[in-house]
Formats: C-alpha cells, structure tokens, sequence
C-alpha cells in the first residue's frame, strides 16, 4: 500500500513540476494530499498512455462525424453513374512533368473483359483532377444550420471522381458514406448509452437502497435478462419493429431495444456500491441529522462512486455501437436509405462481392478504431477510477 | 450436496416461466398473427383459402381465445406432446427443422468453450506470472483486439483472405458431398477441420475476457501472504504456482460459465450467419425475416433454456469444487 503511495507521488511529482513550472514550488506531498478526487483521477489517468491515446483519436472521430458534410468531397446519395464499383484512388504528387505540391489524382476508364464479362477499371493518365481545398460543391446545411456549398477538398467539376476509398454498386463515394454512417453509428454508443445509464441508475439504485422484495424481484429480473443469449434476443426484437418506421423512428427503437436489454450490468455495479455505501457512517450521519431518502443518494451516494458509473458507462458504448452494427449488418436493423456502418457492411456480405471490391470492407476499419479505442479509454478510467488505491 | 440440487433446481421454476413468458411475448409481437401471414402467403402463391378453412385453422391453434389461452395452450402442446407450433416457412413442425441444427449449435458451442479455457487459462497464468514482460503486453494487445473486433467481421475478413489466398471458400460445414448425406464417421471426420475456424472466432472474444479475469485473479492471490510463506519455506517455484494460487484463480472460470455461455451462443449465431454453417443462426434469421414466428421463438427459447441448463450444471460444479458454497447454501 505504502510503495504504491510513494509510486503515486513520485509520479505526480514528475507530471507536477513538468506542468506548473512557472509557478512556486510547494510542498507536492500536500499538493497530493490536497487534490480533489478528479484531479487525482486525472493525474492517473495521464499515465495510461494507450488511453491518452484513445482521447484524441475519438475527438476526431466525433469531429468527423460532426462535420461529416463538410469533410466529405459530395453527398452520400450522389451517384456516379460512369463509376460502379470504383476502387480506391491513389492520391499522386507525381506525374510525367515530375513532382506537383499540389496532390492529383488520374481518370478511370471501365472495361470489360471480353471472356469473363467482369468489369474493371484501369487509371487514364491523360486526364487528370487535381484535389483542391475549399471547393463549391453540391449545396448542404452545416451542423443543420448554415446553408453552404463548401466542402473540405473535392475538384471543382462537380462530376470529378474523387473516390478515397472506392465506390459502391451504384456509384456513391464511399468515404462520404463512411462519414456519414460515423453520424449515426457514433451517436447510437452516445444516445444510446443515455437511457441504459437512466435505467441502470434508477434499478440499481432502488434495488441496493431499498433492499428487501424490490431487491430480489430486480435482482430476479437481472438474472432473467442475463441468461437469455443477446444477439438472438436483440434480433427478435429488433424484428418486431414495423418495417413501415422511418429511419428516425427505427433508430429510436433500436435505442430502446439496447437499454431495454443492456442495463443489468450497470444496475449490478451501483447496486454493489450502493450497498456497500448505505453501511458507511456518513451515511448514518446524513440520515440521522434528518436527511431524506432522496437528498441521500444524489448528494453523498451518487457523488461517491460516479467515477465506477463512468468507467462502466465508457466500456457500455463500445458494446452498443458493436450491436447496432451487428443488427443492421443482418439486415435487421437500420435500414437504407439511412446510411450506418452496419448498414454500409451489408454490401460486404457475399464472398464474391468481397474478392472483387475489397475495398468494401473499409466502414470496418473505422468500426474497429473506434471499438478500440473506446476500449482503451475505459481501461484507462477504471485503472483511474478509485485514485486513493 | 443433494439438498442444495434440489434448492438449485426448484429456483430454476420461475426463471424457466418467465423465459417462456418473455419467448410468447415476442412470438406475438410483429403486427398480425402467424395465420394471416400464411393465409396471405397462400393466396400469393395462387391458392384460394376459404373462409371454412380459416376458422378451422383458427380452432386448430386457439387465436380466436384470448391471449392466455392461447399461452396455456401454447405451454401444453410444448410440454405434453413436445410440439413447439409450426413453421409457415418450411409447412412442417418446428421441432423436425429444428433437430440436427440446434445439435450443431450445441457441439460448436461446447468446443469454443474448451477451447477458450485450452488456450485462456495458460497465457492468463503466463501473463500474470511474467506481469508487465513483451509477453503480457502482447497478450493484453491481442485480448484487446479479441473484445474489440467482433466475431462476424472476422470472419468475413479471415473467409476474404483465405478465398484471395487460396480460392478455397471456407464457407459451410462439409464439402459438397457430405451436404445431404445422413450422419456418419465421414461426415463426421470431414466437418472436423472445418469446425475449426468457426470455433476460433466465436472463441476469440470469450478467451480475451477470460485472460484478463485469469491474469488478474493470479495477480491478486500471488500476492497474499501463504504465497510469500511458501516462498519463504523454499518451496519450489512451479509446485508453488500451481498448488495453490492457480487453483484458486481457475474457480471464476467455472463461476462465469453462465455469462460465457450465452456469449457463446450468442456469437455464434451471428458467425454462423456470416459462415453459411448449418446450424440455428441462418435459420433464426431468415425466420425472423419472414415472421415465422413460431420458428423464431422456439429458436430463442431453447437457446435461453439450454443456456440456464449450463449455468445449473456450473454452479453444482462450483458447489463440488468448493465447500464454501455448498454449505452456504444448506444454512440458508
């Protein structure tokens, strides 16, 4: 316990002095011992390096799928008719006068194999698209706001193929499709998480405060709901939407469906904490100075262990962007038109599609980065999760 | 011991009833019942349906009584006479479509769970005895990895790079020969490797959560004070790990059977959509897609009885291995 104190300090001290050098040095044991419980968090949180990792890459992330309009060179329902399953463009700097600042890219030409009838694209060098910042494209609504027709890069032809990451079956820009599935798969976790956290919170609450019946009945409930295996539940569920919702309406019932079922585990870890809590003499104290029920769990229990619900809420999101992408992947989730990155993964269902346009595959990636770093961004809090160990 | 099955047992009761009650819930959730969709897939096919007919079909499966009814009804037929309803899809009972594909399921899902222990159990006691080594590092990197990709983009990803590979689609269970073919020691001998790969992915997940209880259960007991006496008697290193600390750090893995289980099963569903295999998950699907909902519901109900069935069986075998409970659950 000592040697991990005196680990501790050593290394605030380091973080300290690297961060407040300009001001006077005080005594860092009473810097430490003087710490709120956040700033002590953070302090620990700042040496998981993956984690620190984690925050920047997900802020970008967010920020794309925020400005997924502005950032993506056309819309997601724009079709190239001439460009059918497009691959990727190689972005070039050199071409034969030699090297531009300015990055390019080359034409592509389909053709057809005279034998196997399979269509393919080779690059035309003769024509070329320099990608420009800044270019007049179609016309859009930033943020849902202002009206603009500016996009990040783009050519300023408006039929310009700029494929970063390939097409699809009927022409549409995937990268675009990706920015714009990053809007909805990404706000899914958040949203999402939203009304897990209100359930887990309400149930496990009450069930570790009051105790007694209710305690065993959401105890009992809890139980149910964990030996039913999810993905067939979620799929039944998700089945029973009615097929005539639009978009909004599925992906709120989605939403539903996921807390409805992924709460038990949050309700378990406050119930745990709470009651461990409701023992403590501070507790007793507050009840015994007259304190209501209510005022006793938001104002002493909540605030004791909110670092335990955010960490159990940063590895609940990754779980639930997983899900939707897994159900909308099997068709029984989002449907199109409403562009998600399960939904985007549906074209990759089918070996042949597969080993001929690989590129298909890429709304996988940013699945995966995401996943991945939400992962590590709640190791990260629960190693900082309780700074006094 | 006998005592504590029985008490087991008897709490399995009203967790059975309520699953059952959860399935029937869900079997009567899309719009309309299962005759309409199959009156309405008659007349599509061209086939008249007379009114004579309906009400009979109506009789035939008590949807003019009221919904309780229709429960009770329901649970009778399932428990009495073992039928679980009809399937509009296929026109035949739900057990008969159900039979050969739920034991796949069970088989695929029984293996992943040993080979989850076979290959968790070792790299947690490697990683917790060499903490903070390349070794544990490396470890913890593909365990993150296993949680974070989720079974069915590895397999398309790994059916992808093998088909590019070596042309070979990996897809299904037995080779073209064996698809229809009754049971035998060939079949059997032929769907052997190509249960591997399944296997593999639906364990991966699994194993990355159990690496990280192992490693961390190890970590807590090497650190108690008998570790350090035994130490300190000069006990030898390996007859010191595995006497004492493994074994204590390897009873979660028995307590948590009834979390992996329906993780198991659970991700085997959807890996077996993406692989083509035969088992429950393609069927669950298309099921559910077309609302045969008898079919769909009978799916989930057996998966969900089987998985408490596991559970039962993990916690007597918890109650054998460790007194603590066995006991704590007669003073109760």
């Amino acid at each position: 316990m000592s040697s991990v104190m005196s680990r501790m300090r050593r290394g605030i001290r380091h973080g300290l002095i690297r961060r407040k050098s300009h001001e006077p040095r005080m005594d860092t044991k009473e810097v430490y011992e003087a710490a709120s419980q956040w700033r002590l968090i953070w302090w620990k949180f700042k040496k998981h390096k993956l984690a620190m990792i984690a925050v920047p890459v997900l802020l970008l992330l967010y920020l794309m799928a925020a400005l997924c309009d502005f950032i993506s060179p056309t819309l997601p329902v724009t079709r190239f008719a001439d460009y059918k399953n497009a691959p990727p463009q190689k972005i070039r700097f050199i071409d034969e006068s030699g090297f531009h600042l300015q990055p390019f890219v080359y034409d592509m030409k389909q053709q057809t194999d005279k034998e196997t009838f399979r269509r393919s694209f080779t690059t035309d060098t003769t024509k070329k698209y320099p990608i420009q910042l800044f270019v007049k494209g179609e016309p859009y609504k930033l943020l849902g706001l202002f009206q603009t027709d500016v996009h990040l890069f783009g050519n300023e032809q408006a039929q310009a193929p700029i494929f970063l990451m390939g097409t699809d079956s009927l022409g549409r820009d995937l990268f675009t499709r990706i920015l714009y599935g990053a809007r909805i798969s990404l706000s899914f976790g958040l949203v999402g998480i939203l009304l897990t956290l209100v359930l887990g919170l309400l149930m496990g609450g009450i069930s570790g405060y009051l105790g007694g019946f209710v305690d065993s009945s959401i105890q009992r409930l809890i139980d149910l709901l964990v030996c039913i295996p999810t993905i067939p539940l979620w799929m039944a569920l998700a089945a029973a939407l009615p097929r005539s919702w639009t978009p909004l309406q599925l992906y709120f019932g989605m939403i539903v469906i996921f807390s409805v079922i992924d709460w038990t585990g949050l309700a378990r870890v406050v119930r745990g904490k709470v009651l461990a809590l409701r023992e403590e003499d501070f507790t007793m104290a507050a009840r015994l100075s007259g304190a209501s029920d209510m005022r006793i769990i938001t104002k002493h229990l909540l605030p004791s262990f909110s670092s335990y619900i955010i960490v159990s809420t940063s590895l609940a999101i990754p779980s639930t962007i997983l899900g939707e992408t897994a159900l909308s992947f099997l068709g029984l989730g989002l449907q199109p038109p409403a562009v998600s990155w399960g939904v985007l993964l549906q074209d990759a269902q089918n070996l042949q599609t597969l080993a001929y346009q690989p590129w298909l595959l890429w709304p996988a990636a940013f699945l995966v980065v995401t996943v991945l770093m939400f992962n590590f961004l709640g190791d990260g809090l629960r190693d900082a999760a309780d700074p006094y160990k | 011991m006998l005592r504590y099955i029985c008490n087991r047992l008897l709490q399995l009761i009203p967790i059975l009833f309520a699953i059952s009650l959860i399935v029937f819930i869900i079997i009567q959730l899309p719009p309309g019942d299962f005759l309409t969709t199959y009156v309405e897939q008659l007349r599509l096919t061209g086939t008249e349906v007379a009114d004579s007919t309906i009400a009979n079909l109506k009789a035939q499966y008590g949807l003019d009584q009221p919904l309780y009814a229709q429960y009770l009804l329901w649970m009778k037929n399932m428990i009495l006479h073992g039928d679980l309803g009809t399937s509009i899809q296929w026109n035949m009972p739900v057990s008969e479509v159900i039979g050969d594909r739920l034991m796949l399921t069970i088989i695929i899902s029984l293996i992943s769970l040993i080979v989850v222990w076979a290959i968790a159990i070792p790299i947690g006691i490697y990683s917790a005895t060499h903490q903070y080594s390349f070794g544990d590092y490396f470890f913890s990197f593909i365990g993150f990895i296993g949680l974070a990709v989720p079974g069915f983009l590895i397999a398309l990803i790994l059916v992808y790079i093998v088909f590019t590979q070596t042309g070979v689609s990996i897809t299904g269970l037995f080779s073209p020969e064996y698809q229809g073919a009754p049971w035998s020691w060939d079949k059997v001998w032929n769907m052997l490797p190509r249960l591997a790969i399944p296997v593999v992915i639906i364990g991966m997940s699994g194993t990355a959560g159990l690496i990280r209880i192992t490693r961390g259960m190890l970590l807590d007991e090497l650190s108690k004070q008998y570790v350090i006496t035994a130490r300190a008697k000069g006990v030898a290193e390996q007859k010191l790990l595995f006497k004492y600390p493994v074994r204590m750090a390897i009873n979660p893995l028995i307590s948590t059977i009834g979390w992996t289980l329906p993780a198991l099963i659970s991700g085997e569903a959807i890996v077996s959509i993406v692989l083509n295999l035969p088992t429950t998950g393609p069927v669950l699907l298309k099921a559910l897609m077309v609302q045969d909902m008898y079919l769909a519901g009978s799916f989930l109900l057996i998966l969900s009885v089987l998985t408490v069935c596991g559970t039962l069986i993990s916690d007597i075998l918890l109650a054998a291995l460790d007194p603590r409970i066995r006991f704590g659950g007669v003073n109760r």
